[in-house]
């Protein structure tokens, strides 16, 4: 699995005509962990949504190449397009609470996605679901299998979000954000939860996050965003050597325990980053 | 001046003993058959900026809310400025003690403007000279008074997070009650606004009790900090004490080891 992203560019019409929300993006991925990073509007999300062409209708996308193991996603069809959405590449986001459906069971949404994508009788497919809940290191899965989404704390929702998007054996698994809804013990967990299996299944990781210094614990390397554009890219253990003004600013306006500040650094914004 | 020890006890004018701001005593807190806050006590000193941390669910929340006024269904005693507080509020309580929450979005109305909820609070309190108010408001959360006449949707979450607090010090209150003010925001902006909360908690003297899950922040702003597990407050250490692992509590220890591990990046170390 090889995601290939050359030139992406995304664009919405607004009032004032169109607003270039991604400006020539490229990244390939690999069977790696990468961390996208950058604040609200950077076009994080949208460069990510994009390799599932999980976009707004009335977004206008354009790529010198934007591939999916080879097929072309920019010209694929709705047929060809869910055999990659769900099933070779998940997607996990924000908040449990509205991802998943509240009138349905833990179990019974995992086992639906399950069948969706591999077939199989209804009480295989519940016993997958079980297995799969056990593998999110859910303690009692039998249990929490038979729980709506409103019995579940965030951190379980979104373990239960995880186990339904291993279900058809993914090979890129996207993370828009998926432990900001959470406290900070619970968002350890999880994300140590999510590294885990991605590297022992030999998955793809997509990470997107704001927060910089906790994105680098879990990947290989990051590329930061600002304003629709990659200013910097660098591997994770190289991240105290970044060297954009902006990647700078995103470490240090971050409170820290281990040291007293007595006024955090609030970030100079410099029109020329919007090109560099 | 002569030292207060030095004076026998009963003839220490009543005023010169320095009063709590906020002294809770014995709070507990039930939903149902849960007890979500079990005999909290903690006081705070007026001009004091206390944090309350722990995780989802340690009733962190529910003790800022009581005290609030937004759950009147509380045990113990709360005292604000030397007075006891009732289950129900009087308006002049929220003109003294107000509150910010997490997500601007949801506390602005999406139908009214900026002026609207600004002016609001001034009309409830009958107090006079709107204009000058809300551009001296909007000036000192650091808006342009352009943003006036803006709805909530034309705004940014920083923003907005600043039309929040500005609207909180409207009525001039001596106390802001602030539930995860920053967790909904970029870190770029949180900084911004931890700093206008840091510059304006010094001009106007004000009192801060601060929720949050995250560490870092709440030891930035606060001097002492109460950590809360499974509704109860397991230690209230100062910030310094936090920062330096004088630790007595493992819960607490657990949080610090976990915040330090974290923040910094990969490689450094």
């Amino acid at each position: 699995m090889l995601v290939e992203i050359a030139n992406l560019r995304v664009r919405f019409p607004t009032a004032h005509g169109m607003s270039d929300a991604v400006r020539g993006v490229s990244l390939t991925l690999g069977q790696e962990k990468l961390g996208i990073v950058g604040e609200s509007g950077s076009g994080k999300s949208l460069t990510a949504r994009a390799i599932l062409r999980l976009l707004p209708d009335s977004a206008e996308i354009t790529a010198d190449k934007l591939a999916f193991d080879g097929i072309d996603i920019l010209t694929a069809n709705e047929a060809k397009l869910r055999a990659i959405r769900g099933r070779r590449a998940g997607l996990i986001l924000q908040d449990p609470k509205f991802s998943l459906n509240p009138v349905m069971t833990a179990g019974a949404q995992i086992a639906e996605a399950w069948r969706a994508h591999r077939g199989g009788t209804r009480r295989l497919a519940h016993q997958a679901a079980i297995e799969l809940l056990a593998q999110v290191q859910i303690r009692e899965p039998a249990r929490v299998a038979d729980t709506y989404p409103h019995e579940l704390s965030g951190g379980m929702g979104q373990r239960v979000m995880i186990a339904m998007m291993l279900a058809p054996d993914p090979e890129l698994l996207i993370a828009d954000e998926p432990t900001s809804a959470l406290d900070a013990t619970v968002q350890a967990e999880i994300l140590r939860l999510i590294e885990d299996l991605v590297s022992r299944r030999g998955m793809g990781l997509i990470l997107i996050s704001h927060d910089l210094p906790l994105v680098s614990h879990f990947c290989d390397r990051v590329v930061v965003m600002y304003a629709g554009r990659i200013v910097e890219e660098l591997r994770a253990a190289d991240l105290a050597r970044a060297k954009h003004p902006y990647t700078r600013g995103l470490l240090s306006c971050i409170p820290a325990l281990s040291h007293k500040q007595n006024r955090l650094a609030v970030m100079q914004r410099d029109p020329a980053w919007m090109d560099a | 001046m002569i030292p207060l020890g030095m004076i026998p006890p009963g003839m220490i004018p009543v005023d010169m003993i320095p009063r709590d701001m906020i002294n809770v005593d014995a709070l507990s807190v039930r939903f149902g058959a849960t007890e979500a806050v079990k005999s909290v006590s903690f006081r705070l000193a007026r001009g004091e900026a206390f944090g309350l941390v722990g995780e989802s669910g340690s009733g962190k929340s529910t003790v800022l809310r009581a005290l609030a006024g937004l759950n009147p269904h509380w045990t113990g005693r709360m005292m604000l400025d030397g007075a006891p507080l009732d289950a129900r509020r009087d308006k002049q309580f929220f003109r003294r003690v107000q509150m910010v929450f997490q997500d601007p979005y949801g506390s602005l109305h999406p139908r009214q403007t900026v002026d609207r909820a600004l002016s609001e609070p001034l009309l409830v309190h009958g107090l006079r000279d709107i204009d000058v108010r809300i551009a001296r408001g909007l000036a000192e959360v650091a808006l342009p008074l352009s943003m006036r006449y803006r709805y909530p949707h034309q705004l940014s979450g920083g923003q907005r997070q600043r039309v929040a607090i500005a609207r909180a010090l409207m009525a001039e209150p001596e106390v802001l009650l602030l539930d995860e003010p920053t967790s909904a925001l970029d870190v770029s902006v949180q900084a911004e606004v931890l700093n206008l909360l840091a510059d304006l908690r010094v001009a106007r003297g004000l009192t801060y009790i601060m929720v949050s899950h995250n560490l870092a922040v709440v030891a930035h702003l606060c001097e002492r900090v109460g950590v809360m597990q499974g509704g109860e407050l397991v230690e209230t250490l100062s910030t310094d004490d936090l920062r330096a692992g004088r630790i007595r509590h493992p819960h607490t220890a657990a949080l610090r080891e976990l915040s330090v591990e974290l923040e910094e990046p990969e490689g450094v170390t």
